[in-house]
């Protein structure tokens, strides 16, 4: 107690009541000067965009480019947009671990605020598409399901399959199931058409109608499943073989086991 | 091996007529039915009593299970969702019925077969087999029948009657050619067209997104983009739009101009939007498996693959043509159109197909 009395005026204290000082005229000027904060938001987004160039250069610019614009390991980055790199980089699909057929979703390797970070960096290099915000991808109105079923199947079914559950394309290609993907992501796919997935841009399919498409795979998802062991809901396929495999393969072994089973009574 | 065997399963005979050699325990020999053993419940009384309660209990839990069936028909609620081990979230109904349903068929069955197996009249009954031929006696009775019919219905005589009955028969595959009459040639040259046969250059047909039922210019299709489409004035309600639709739609993608390696193809296209057919050549599957980094378009149905760059090429699978392509241009206010019908019918190849 009396040491810290004695010492109440600690060396630093000085400095600390400066550092109030300035704070305080900084948040002072900031409140009285509005016409400022634009100039703060870019700084802060450029900001961002200088992190992310730095992100860049060491995760992606060996395939892309040291400034994005592609090479023979990776296209040209000028113009896709952050929708296109929230994407890819937010499903962990890049960086890619290996070049083929296709390059799958795997465990994410960046946090949001890096994945943020480079989606603003690639944004700088051209215009393109902008990631979704919350409003865009969350549906409220419940026709939405049903509007979004129709718009599911007439675009999205033919590769994607009826349930939404994958299928397989070309030469050991494939559109995965969307069982897994966030609402957010499933936007972003129709809108940048990643690998070789068609896009489809605000000026054929509406905002509106993603966010619909959005709420009935949503929807699927969660669903439970009336009649259980969907069998990966896959059609006739997988529900034929179990079928025949299973059903048919039990009733033969019932078959078997009844004929030859004696109910003769042993001897001695 | 001999000695082991009982007596009643050696041969009658050993072949001890001369001609054949008598061969010591013929492998080949008839071996006769096996003995006949009585089974434990004809021997035991309280076995077979055992057997007839088990036979009951399987009844009577059937009985249960159908009266679960009913009480959970009536009782479970129709949303009601629970959690079963390896099925997972399922509808408790759907659950019950099922189980209870499945109980009760399967324990009346094996009751049956049971009861068979252990209490009924077990005795072996041969059943020999004999030639399939009927023996002369009876040919000949039935061809004296036949005979007789015939003479007895007049066929020979009555004229009218063998002649009307010839026509009729004759008349009767008519009916199959009414049918079937679409696989044929009758339907002429319908499969040749398609609704945008009523576009002209004079009076061109628009494209119609079927998302947005709207028009669509060229800037609005973005390279690497799939889009569908139908012509100006087919309506989802109108009776004829199923029928239509199979042969009208159309998938529309853009290429970079760069990268169209078809040059007749380019030209039908609009600034490297190209509007192919959605159906398959093979057998008429919907295709738009389109994947926009090497422009293949895959038929689910049997995997014939099109080159969408190279003019829809067949590069793969058992399709014979490629997939036809419209031509498209644009109008004066600036809409995509097609100004004629496609070139080639579009969908399965038939016989009368150039
Ligand atoms: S219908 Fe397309 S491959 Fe058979």
């Amino acid at each position: 107690m009396k040491k810290l009395s004695a010492r109440r005026r600690h060396p630093l204290a000085a400095l600390v009541v400066l550092l109030l000082a300035l704070a305080a005229t900084g948040g002072l000027y900031a409140a009285f000067a509005p016409a400022e904060k634009a100039q703060a938001d870019t700084s802060a987004q450029s900001l961002a965009i200088e992190e992310g160039k730095k992100l860049f250069a060491v995760g992606c610019s060996s395939c892309h480019g040291l400034d994005g614009q592609g090479s023979s390991d990776g296209p040209s980055l000028v113009g896709v947009g952050s929708a296109a790199v929230d994407f890819q980089v937010g499903t962990g699909r890049m960086p890619a671990q290996q070049s083929g057929a296709q390059v799958p979703a795997k465990r994410v390797v960046y946090s949001q605020a890096q994945i943020d970070q480079l989606a603003a960096y690639v944004a700088s290099l051209g215009p393109g598409p902008v990631a979704p915000t919350k409003e865009q991808y969350t549906s409220t109105d419940p026709n939405d399901v049903a509007k979004g079923g129709e718009l599911f199947r007439t675009n999205c079914a033919q590769c994607h399959n009826f349930a939404g559950k994958g299928g397989a394309l070309t030469k050991g290609k494939y559109a995965p199931t969307l069982e897994n993907t966030s609402p957010k992501h499933i936007y972003e796919a129709m809108q940048t058409g990643p690998q070789n997935m068609p896009s489809f841009p605000d000026t054929t399919m509406p905002e509106e109608q993603k966010k619909q498409i959005v709420a009935w795979v949503s929807h699927t998802n969660d669903e439970p499943n009336p009649g259980g062991l969907s069998l990966g809901s896959l059609g006739p396929v997988t529900e034929g073989l179990f079928g025949w495999i299973f059903a048919l393969g039990s009733l033969i072994v019932v078959a078997i086991w009844v004929a030859a089973h004696t109910t003769k009574a042993k001897k001695s | 091996m001999s000695h082991e065997m009982s007596d009643e399963k050696l041969p009658e005979s050993h072949g001890s007529e001369g001609h054949e050699v008598a061969v010591h325990g013929d492998p080949f020999a008839d071996p006769g039915l096996p003995a006949h053993g009585p089974r434990r419940t004809d021997i035991d009384e309280r076995a077979a009593k055992r057997a007839e309660r088990q036979v009951s209990l399987l009844f009577i839990v059937s009985m249960l299970a159908t009266v679960g069936f009913i009480a959970s028909y009536v009782a479970i609620d129709i949303d009601k969702i629970v959690y079963i081990f390896p099925l997972g979230h399922v509808s408790a109904l759907n659950f019950a019925l099922g189980m209870t349903l499945g109980v009760a068929l399967f324990c009346i069955g094996a009751g049956a077969v049971h009861w068979a197996r252990t209490l009924m009249s077990d005795h072996e009954i041969p059943a020999d087999r004999h030639p399939i031929e009927a023996d002369d006696e009876l040919r000949a009775d039935v061809i004296e029948q036949f005979q007789t019919g015939a003479a007895e219905s007049g066929f020979g005589r009555r004229k009218m009657l063998r002649n009307t009955l010839i026509g009729s028969m004759a008349l009767v595959p008519l009916s199959g050619v009414v049918l079937l009459r679409d696989l044929g040639p009758l339907p002429e040259d319908k499969l040749a067209h398609t609704g945008w046969e009523l576009a002209t250059p004079a009076k061109p047909l628009k494209l119609i997104n079927m998302n947005t039922n709207e028009p669509m210019k060229p800037e609005d299709i973005v390279t690497g983009s799939l889009t569908f489409a139908k012509p100006e004035g087919l309506e989802e309600d109108q009776e004829i739009f199923q029928e239509q639709i199979a042969k009208d739609a159309l998938m529309i993608i853009r290429i970079a101009p760069e990268d169209l390696k078809d040059k007749t193809s380019a030209e039908l296209g609009f600034e490297g939007i190209l509007a192919y057919s959605k159906i398959c050549t093979h057998v008429g599957c919907p295709i738009s498996l389109y994947e926009q980094q090497t422009h293949h378009a895959l038929c689910p149905c049997h995997q014939s693959t099109f080159d969408l760059a190279d003019g829809a090429r067949v590069i793969f699978g058992p399709a014979g043509h490629p997939l036809p392509q419209l031509k498209i241009t644009t109008d004066e206010k600036g809409f995509l159109v097609a100004t004629g019908d496609f070139q080639e019918p579009v969908g399965p190849s038939y016989w009368e197909r150039p």
